[in-house]
């Protein structure tokens, strides 16, 4: 019963869990299988996404932002997306198959609030019941996703341990799934976790990459030089990446959160500074000191704000096939004002930290050059926490 | 590998002893008081002592040794810290560092050989299946530790005896579903488990989770060869070291009213 190949991602990934989940990851991945063969579930999910989460998403071609940075940048609009981010593609997926596998309740955590908003909304569409675990400090950050998951009918369980962030909530919704899961499912909201999580998130985010791939070629008719996406577990990226994987002409960046700077010890980037190690069932880059405790990550967006990292991004920067860049908060602040500006598209604090890259780059592509940028969701959630920050800085200034 | 644990608690089950297996955070309360209960759980009763490494993010636990693991890092308590307990102690009973792999890994290939200098019997990891990461588990199991594998309540009885076989030491069996905490009542189906294990194991069989006073010992003791009690010690050393031996006293009282 060794686990095989297909728990890992070269030398990452694996099923580092308490022995309880042991038969309940190796069910999930039986059903998973059987209800990816199952021409029904696969026709089910494929309705759900177009008619309820508003799928294909749009590619939208960033003119001002193409004349700032001096390459024509393209916009993978997961911002569209039912909820406003690119979560529900797995959120609902999961969902779908917890269901069919008879489970009636379900458990995530969330950092952001988007994945546990897109869970509340899948299981209110559904008939479960949902439980989010949200760190206290997130829950103050993003009070509004807190709300909008009440409304649907999910319970918050307040994380109080810890950090109190996404790494919190991330051990206590696996603590939960520990004593439930023989009736709950976990729905993890990114590539992270013990297999088959993360293969599974990857290839149902993984249609972003596929409908971005084709829009491309019929718009642009060109696969793009680089493809950009914001790193925080990771699921936006990989979502994006998996479809130009074999491109090898295709570059593929992710950017994670630099936070107060890589230097400073406030970061969340996992994959620029991280030492390889086991948390929340999987081996990967993740930030911790010489004692191999986890060492809190920061960052101005929650979504972000996790120390470790999906194991496939682990494998891509070690192959050397993707890049990772980080940017900090202040230049992520920067990204979400420009877009906003320049585009009339108010992007997530995360996909800023992408936007914020680009942004800094120019120069480094021609102007015959395309870019594909993920915009995995939007700002809406963010406004009040931003406003906060350039009255802040406004008042520093001066 | 010496088979110091198996042989204890194989002496144990011959003189009709249940072995009463403790479980301590290392560090918890403070370094102090963890090194006087190194020293006086063996003859308050203990026949096995668990040593906790204290972990960052420990996933298996409830808040009892979440909130322990937290104080003992707080003061610096680190995987080399508890070996330097267990060497200033020497404890007259086998020491089981129960740890998770991460501070594990850190500590590097030679962390094995060190805690065995230090004078520690075993190793238990909350988060290394059996056959999930076979270069690691060759590494724990075949250095100069006795490698104790876990069974859930949920394992399978083909599972249960593939991890009898890997396993050295003995075989904790988990009571319940969950993490770790105190309960008031004993799990349904735990004497099914129980029987199901012991028909495909051949090492001994300490059950925890869960145990937290001497009527659940006795009941507990009855079926198994030893039990663990975790989290109502820890709560005890909260408040005292010697809150916490009164309590590893009545549960020894309670396993010895069976001897037979
Ligand atoms: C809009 C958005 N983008 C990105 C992320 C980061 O997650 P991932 O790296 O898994 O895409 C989040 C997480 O909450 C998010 O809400």
């Amino acid at each position: 019963m060794a686990a095989g190949d297909s728990d890992r991602f070269g030398a990452f990934g694996g099923r580092y869990v308490p022995e309880t989940l042991v038969p309940a990851l190796e069910a999930l991945e039986v059903a998973l299988a059987e209800a990816l063969a199952d021409p029904e579930f696969v026709t089910e999910l494929d309705q759900v996404l177009q008619h309820y989460v508003g799928r294909p998403s749009l590619l939208t071609e960033a003119p001002r932002l193409s004349e700032e940075v001096g390459v024509t940048v393209w916009l993978k609009r997961e911002d569209l997306n039912h909820t406003g981010a690119h979560k529900i593609n797995n959120s609902y997926a999961q969902a779908l198959l917890g269901k069919r596998m008879g489970k009636r309740r379900i458990i995530a955590e969330t950092g952001a609030g988007q994945h546990g908003v897109a869970t509340a909304t899948a299981c209110a569409r559904l008939g479960l019941e949902c439980v989010v675990y949200m760190g206290e400090e997130d829950m103050r950050r993003q009070q509004l996703n807190v709300f909008r998951m009440q409304l649907m009918g999910t319970t918050v369980v307040p994380v109080t341990s810890g950090t109190r962030t996404l790494k919190d909530a991330t051990s206590e919704a696996i603590r939960d799934w520990v004593g439930t899961s023989t009736h709950s499912h976990y729905i993890i909201g990114s590539v992270v976790g013990p297999a088959p999580f993360p293969r599974m998130v990857r290839d149902f985010q993984a249609i972003i990459g596929r409908e971005a791939r084709a829009q491309m070629l019929a718009r642009a008719g060109r696969l793009p030089t680089s493809v950009v996406a914001c790193v925080g577990g990771g699921s936006n990226a990989m979502g994006i990446f998996h479809a130009f994987v074999d491109d090898q002409a295709v570059e593929l960046i992710g950017v994670e959160a630099a936070g107060e700077g890589v230097e400073s010890g406030r970061h969340a980037a996992s994959l620029t500074k991280g030492v390889p190690g086991v948390l929340h069932g999987f081996l990967s880059y993740l930030l911790q000191d010489a004692h191999g405790q986890i060492h809190p990550a920061h960052s101005i967006s929650a979504g972000l704000d996790y120390p470790g990292v999906g194991p496939e991004h682990a494998f891509l920067r070690d192959s050397g096939r993707a890049t990772y860049v980080s940017v900090t908060d202040e230049a992520a602040l920067a990204g979400f004002e420009l877009l906003s500006r320049l585009e009339g598209i108010i992007p997530a604090l995360e996909t800023s930290h992408a936007v914020a890259w680009i942004a800094g780059a120019r120069g480094r592509w021609s102007r015959d050059d395309a870019v594909l940028l993920c915009v995995s969701g939007r700002g809406d959630k963010d406004v009040s926490q931003v406003a906060d920050l350039i009255a802040a800085r406004a008042a520093g200034d001066t | 590998m010496t088979r110091a644990l198996t042989d204890h608690l194989v002496e144990c089950r011959a003189l009709g002893r249940r072995a009463l297996v403790c479980y301590v955070t290392a560090g918890h309360p403070d370094p102090a008081a963890s090194l006087r209960l190194l020293r006086e759980l063996p003859a308050a009763g203990a026949d096995v002592i668990e040593l906790g490494v204290p972990f960052s993010d420990p996933l298996a636990d409830g808040p009892v040794i979440q909130a322990s693991s937290q104080r003992a890092l707080e003061q610096g308590m680190t995987l080399d810290g508890a070996l330097a307990l267990v060497s200033e102690v020497r404890p007259s009973v086998p020491v089981v560092l129960f740890s998770y792999l991460n501070p594990l890994l850190a500590a590097g290939q030679q962390v094995l050989a060190r805690a065995a200098d230090a004078g520690v019997q075993g190793v238990l990891v909350t988060d290394l299946p059996v056959g999930m990461d076979p270069e690691r588990e060759a590494w724990l199991g075949g250095g100069p530790l006795e490698f104790v594998r876990l069974v859930a309540p949920t394992t399978p009885l083909a599972r249960m005896a593939e991890i009898a076989k890997h396993g050295s030491g003995f075989v904790y069996l988990i009571s319940r579903l969950g993490v770790t905490g105190m309960q008031s009542q004993i799990a349904a189906d735990l004497p099914r488990s129980l029987a199901e294990l012991r028909s495909v194991c051949a090492l001994p069989i300490c059950v925890g989770f869960g145990i937290s006073d001497a009527g659940q010992a006795r009941e507990i003791g009855a079926m198994a060869d030893g039990i663990v009690v975790g989290s109502a010690l820890v709560k005890a050393a909260d408040s005292s070291v010697d809150d916490a031996l009164v309590l590893v006293r009545e549960l020894r009282a309670a396993l010895d009213s069976l001897a037979s």
